[in-house]
């Protein structure tokens, strides 16, 4: 199974990696960009059959280590 | 005094907190590897350096406030040992939840090196007694992610119990929240600071900013 995680900034906490992609691409011309919010995405490879399982056993990882939920939001999603 | 300083892959200015300590001190501090669960008996001191533990990967200071010898600096915490965590000590420090907060990219996203003058906001702490009525103070800064970010209630708190030990004189380079250069917890046994104090301490450089804060923690102990 795979699990791909997603953290970014949550909403209200200042994204400046944001801010100067949202400005470079208006910059390119891309006057459609109102804003920009720059997170990253994990991949795990992940051993079971048990999607259930292994969302809550993600989300452990991701309030142990991936995240920090002082700051950051992630998002789950298990692919089989 | 009885000092340890933390040493992560990546830490790079282990040994200038060591040379410094012991300039100030007179004793020279313990090395204690990261793979380490336990403390030398008796310390009054453990300093969590600056540099770039685990490569800064996944955040500043994510992998180096999961170690194995973690544990150990938190007992020696709630013992009221005392805990000094400089720039990506600070950033460690604020992952284990020792300190609230977050250190964010600079606002400008450009790594900062220089002199930075700072206010000394509470010298009435085991780490800056020793600045007495000298309300200001000059150490260089030397990062990318040293923007202290917290929800406002935290910022509120720590300001009204002047838990804010040291600001960014005028605009902070890196855009910290309420200019915020270091802070100290509730029980006043773990401060952290973006500024290294251990770059500022040395006579014969005649820059000298940082060593009222090892003057202090020998004093204190």
């Amino acid at each position: 199974m795979k699990a791909i995680v997603t953290v970014g900034l949550k909403t209200g906490v200042l994204d400046v990696q944001g801010k100067a992609v949202a400005t470079a691409l208006k910059g390119l011309g891309f006057d459609a960009v109102r804003s920009a919010r720059v997170g990253k995405v994990i991949e795990l490879d992940i051993v079971g059959s048990d999607a259930a399982a292994a969302e809550a056993d993600v989300k452990a990882m991701c309030e142990t280590l991936l995240a920090n939920t002082v700051i950051e939001s992630y998002r789950v999603e298990i692919k089989s | 005094m009885k000092a340890a300083v933390l040493v992560f892959p990546g830490s790079n200015c282990d040994r200038d907190i060591a040379v410094a300590l012991e300039r100030v001190t007179g004793r020279a501090p313990a090395m204690i590897w990261h793979k380490e669960t336990a403390l030398p008996a008796g310390l009054d001191l453990v300093v969590l350096p600056g540099g770039f533990s685990f490569g800064d990967y996944l955040r500043c200071g994510a992998m180096a406030a999961r170690s194995p010898i973690i544990p150990a600096v938190r007992d020696h915490a709630a013992r009221g040992g005392r805990v000094l965590g400089v720039c990506n000590g600070f950033q460690i420090l604020c992952e284990t939840g020792l300190l609230p907060g977050a250190l964010l990219r600079n606002a400008g996203l450009k790594f900062i090196c220089q002199e930075t003058p700072l206010v000394v906001s509470n010298a009435n702490t085991p780490f800056t007694a020793a600045y007495g009525g000298e309300r200001e103070t000059v150490i260089p800064i030397a990062h990318a992610d040293g923007r202290y970010t917290a929800d406002e209630n935290t910022l509120n708190r720590l300001e009204g119990e002047g838990r804010i030990v040291f600001r960014y004189q005028g605009e902070a380079p890196n855009g910290s929240m309420r200019g915020i250069a270091g802070i100290i917890s509730d029980d006043g046994a773990v401060m952290g600071m973006m500024p290294h104090p251990e770059r500022a301490c040395d006579p014969s450089l005649r820059r000298m900013g940082g060593w009222g804060v090892f003057q202090s923690l020998l004093d204190a102990a």
